[in-house]
């Protein structure tokens, strides 16, 4: 069976169930950042191999364009807002900071 | 192993080589080993976008996410220290909890991906998408164009407020 629509789905799949996971069990503020990035990819590769398989139209790579773009500027704020936890609590544990919590 | 051409081998190596460095960011107990496995996972997807035959996507997953956003991570994970420390610094909780979770996602999507009919064309022979790309930029997508300028522009205001040192007069 040659490589097809089923089987990059299946990738994709298995970096978003990846991403799901680090997002869901890691601590660190900068692992479920990663987690993200893990997330996004996957869906880049849905929106290509859609592009290929099922349109072969443009609009699914012009999509993907526009999420690395969303995710480059969601990795400066993020790493930006990191930081700024970082000076004010000397730790990036997520539980740490609980300060607003009711 | 009679059906599988080159293309289709040199894809399983590729996605392999993504899914395990995957992994690695996923469950690797040290956030600098997490750090370098999501290179591994970046180059592999920029590989596949060329199996995918999208060429100029391909470089700019490069470009951006290898030279740009993996370098702010890195940056990041070494200016928080105590890296060293694991428990510190990669600490996982709810193991348990969350592979059931991700098991259930994994097991339904994969049913959805391999039960579903997909409406499938035939692909044709790669061509350059820079073209094709550039001309839906400045025609039917002009406007989400123009606004990704404008988030980028504040995004970039946005980190650098966000991360400046604050200045008081005495």
């Amino acid at each position: 069976m040659s490589v097809g629509l089923p089987h990059y789905l299946l990738v994709s799949l298995v970096l978003f169930v990846l991403g799901l996971y680090c997002v869901l069990t890691r601590r660190n503020a900068i692992g479920i950042l990663m987690g993200v990035e893990l997330v996004l990819n996957s869906a880049n590769i849905n929106y290509l191999a859609f592009a290929r398989y099922s349109s072969g139209a443009y609009d699914g790579q012009v999509f993907a364009i526009f999420v690395i773009m969303l995710a480059a500027a969601e990795a400066a704020i993020g790493l930006a807002i990191v930081l700024g936890i970082y000076q004010t609590f000397q730790t990036i544990d997520v539980e740490a900071t609980e300060t607003l919590r009711g | 192993m009679s059906g599988l051409s080159i293309g289709d081998l040199l894809f399983w190596l590729v996605a392999v080589v993504t899914m395990v460095s995957a992994a690695g960011v996923a469950f690797s107990p040290n956030i600098v080993y997490s750090a370098f496995s999501l290179m591994g996972t970046f180059m592999g997807v920029a590989a596949l976008y060329v199996f995918l035959a999208a060429d100029f996507v391909a470089v700019v997953q490069v470009l951006i996410y290898v030279g740009g956003i993996l370098v702010l991570t890195l940056f990041a994970v070494m200016l928080t220290h105590r890296i060293a420390d694991v428990r510190i610094s990669n600490r996982s909780v709810g193991r348990l909890p969350s592979l059931v979770i991700v098991a259930l996602v994994f097991g339904v999507m994969a049913k959805a991906v391999f039960s579903a009919q997909w409406h499938t064309i035939t692909a044709g022979t790669p061509m350059p998408t820079t073209y094709g790309i550039g001309n839906s930029f400045l025609g039917d997508y002009l406007l989400p164009f123009e606004l990704a300028s404008v988030v980028l522009l504040a995004a970039l205001i946005g980190a650098v407020v966000l991360s400046r040192k604050e200045l008081t007069d005495e």
